[in-house]
């Protein structure tokens, strides 16, 4: 079953007289369960592809259907709600909240959802253990290292359960030991789990803990290939 | 998102700029403050000018010479010499008017009082014995004059404080005599102060009978003014009918347009005096919300600011399932508590100095000037921040909800 369906997805960006195009239309779908990384150089419209992707920002033409829902039709309160419930976001700036404690941040997105308020915290309490941060619980964004900091952008991503997790280059500002760190929690996620990734990058080593790359080169699809050998998500980091 | 979340996230948008918040609701703070002042201040100044109006006697009725001008060039209608000894005649005349108590005919006129070498300008102010009761005056020293004094014309006074005090010094003047414009007067009884912030002063004033004044003093035969009391209050309409038609009947006047004389009940006085206090009081109100706008427009100012640097908050708020209407609730409640806060720290302050300057003004004047809490303005005043907040967050709020969650992502 495929959770992302997008057929002649066009996006152009209009600045008074000039037309950006940032996507000239891309036509694959994505099977529940899947690992999907998209690569490309700048300019290639990956980041325009996930923000479609993720319900941030509407398509200028083509058909997108998202868990068997049409979701191009949708109001913005439609969206939204999609957005909260069956999308989690992982940023590469991470965006979590300043002066906020890494609970209240996991919290954020149940503020907005339809789960009874007796289960927030329970629920973002298993989130941060299953990112292994149950020690920095009570800890402000300050306090915590980068990887820490992405480590709770996926908790906060999980809190609400849901079918697709999209990664904006989550490793990007981080070194490469906890770049190292968080992608196996993704892959993890993946596996264990059975979510349904969208990754992006630009690095070949990130793209490699996914089953299938995407390469797209000014705003097409270049490539769409299976990742041979795939790299394995390590279990040791929660010690 | 539900209302006690909106409103932690509100608070918590206001707690992290705390400095910021503060100078913003000062306009508020002092906008409040000031309406709160003039209100309770105006309140205070009401209150005391209709207590002492009141103070005479609500079923006081006044007659005055001459009719209400018409324009201001009808200048002859304020000066008249239409109150006359018949008409007290024809007022006292039980079948003209029933409701009538007593009746007071006087006169006023100005002169110097002289003791010794000692001289001072008064006030003369001729009256019946009634005086006493109807200013409730009681002599600190000696008699208040007669009935006796007035019908024999009695060449007897009864002086104020500053009289005493320029005339007399520290002597005791009873029985001793002054000359008022000339002519010798027996000082029977003194007043004491009744202080600058009366309406009516006696402290530099000569009472004495009407009709000594009358006849030696200010060689006149009409009356100033004629003081009429009623049984009781609710009288006062009819005895006022009453003797609006003996007047017109004893004047021989068959239009009313044509009366050379009015009559003014203590309750119409009050009520001209409370209309332009309000009036006035309204008028400083109006000045002061000046104030409050002004306040409201750094209220819009800080929001657009604080929209704009939050920008990726929003977008990620958005990104996580936040409604245009969960943002714009964010943004309109921050603003209202603004507003809300600044109008009850106004409330709290303005009512304070405004017990503050009652205090101040009892003490230093010496009247009783009493602090009245605004109910009106303070309700008008929490009201109008709270309307404020909606009115000038509404539109930073609704630039926040607009914002497309990716936009407000990347903005840096």
């Amino acid at each position: 079953m495929n959770i992302i369906e997008v057929k002649n997805l066009k996006k152009a960006y209009h600045d008074g007289k000039t037309e950006t195009v940032a996507l000239s239309g891309v036509t694959f779908s994505v099977r529940k369960g899947e690992f999907l990384a998209i690569m490309g150089p700048s300019g290639s419209g990956k980041s325009t592809l996930l923000h479609l992707l993720g319900l941030l920002d509407v398509p200028t033409s083509g058909h997108y259907s998202f868990n068997s829902k049409t979701v191009t039709s949708y109001t913005r309160d439609e969206l939204a709600s999609i957005r909260n419930k069956e999308i989690g976001f992982v940023f590469q700036s991470f965006n979590l909240l300043a002066r906020t404690t890494v609970l209240e941040n996991v919290k954020l997105p149940l503020v907005y959802s339809s789960v009874p308020e007796e289960e927030w915290d329970s629920r973002a309490r298993k989130a941060v253990e299953s990112v292994g941060l149950e020690h920095r619980i009570g800890h402000y964004q300050a306090e915590l290292s980068g990887g820490e900091r992405q480590r709770v952008a996926i908790a906060r991503a999980l809190v609400t359960d849901p079918e697709v997790i999209f990664a904006d280059e989550p490793t990007g500002n981080l070194d490469s030991k906890s770049g190292k760190k968080v992608m196996s929690i993704i892959q993890r996620l993946n596996e264990k789990e059975g979510k349904t990734v969208v990754l992006i990058t630009h690095e070949t080593s990130t793209a490699e803990h996914a089953e299938r790359i995407i390469h797209l080169m000014d705003g097409e699809i270049d490539s769409d290939i299976k990742v041979k050998n795939r790299l394995t998500s390590d279990d040791e980091y929660v010690k | 998102m539900n209302i006690k979340h909106t409103l932690k996230t509100s608070l918590t948008g206001l707690t992290t700029n705390r400095s910021r918040s503060a100078l913003t609701i000062l306009g508020i703070v002092i906008g409040i403050t000031a309406i709160m002042l003039v209100i309770s201040l105006g309140g205070g100044a009401q209150a005391l000018i209709l207590g002492q109006v009141q103070g005479l006697g609500t079923n006081t009725i006044a007659i005055i010479p001459g009719r209400e001008p018409t324009g201001p060039s009808d200048v002859s209608a304020l000066y008249s010499d239409s109150l006359k000894k018949k008409d007290i005649i024809a007022l006292q005349n039980k079948a003209n008017v029933p409701e009538l108590k007593s009746i007071m005919p006087t006169v006023f006129g100005g002169g110097t009082a002289a003791y010794d070498v000692n001289a001072y300008q008064v006030s003369i102010f001729g009256a019946t014995e009634y005086l006493a009761e109807i200013f409730d005056l009681h002599p600190d020293r000696g008699e208040f004059f007669t009935s006796d004094d007035v019908t024999s014309r009695n060449d007897v006074t009864v002086i104020g404080a500053k009289v005493v005090e320029h005339l007399f010094g520290n002597d005791n003047p009873i029985g001793q005599k002054i000359k008022i414009k000339g002519r010798n007067f027996k000082v029977v009884g003194t007043l004491p102060s009744t202080g600058g912030g009366s309406l009516f002063n006696f402290d530099s004033m000569t009472l004495m009978p009407y009709t000594t004044a009358q006849d030696y003093l200010l060689g006149i035969k009409y009356f100033n003014r004629v003081i009429i009391q009623t049984q009781n209050d609710s009288q006062v309409p009819s005895a006022s009918a009453d003797i609006t038609r003996t007047l017109r009947e004893s004047h021989n006047i068959t239009d009313p347009a044509k009366d050379d004389f009015t009559v003014q009940t203590q309750q119409d006085l009050a009520n001209r005096l409370g209309t332009i206090t309000s009036a006035l009081t309204w008028f400083l109100v109006a000045v002061a919300s000046i104030a409050l706008f002004v306040g409201g427009i750094g209220i819009m100012n800080i929001m657009l600011v604080s929209v704009t640097e939050r920008t990726r908050e929003i977008g990620l708020r958005k990104a996580l399932g936040a409604t245009d209407r969960d943002i714009l609730s964010q943004f309109l409640l921050e603003a209202v508590l603004l507003t809300a806060i600044g109008g009850i720290i106004g409330i709290i302050l303005g009512a304070s100095l405004a017990y503050v300057i009652a205090i101040g003004l009892s003490k230093g004047l010496g009247v009783n000037w009493q602090f009245i809490f605004p109910w009106t303005g303070a309700i008008l005043g929490l009201g109008v921040s709270a309307l404020i907040g909606l009115i000038f967050g509404g539109y930073p709020a609704k630039q926040a909800a607009k914002k497309s969650p990716i936009e407000a992502l990347r903005f840096e």
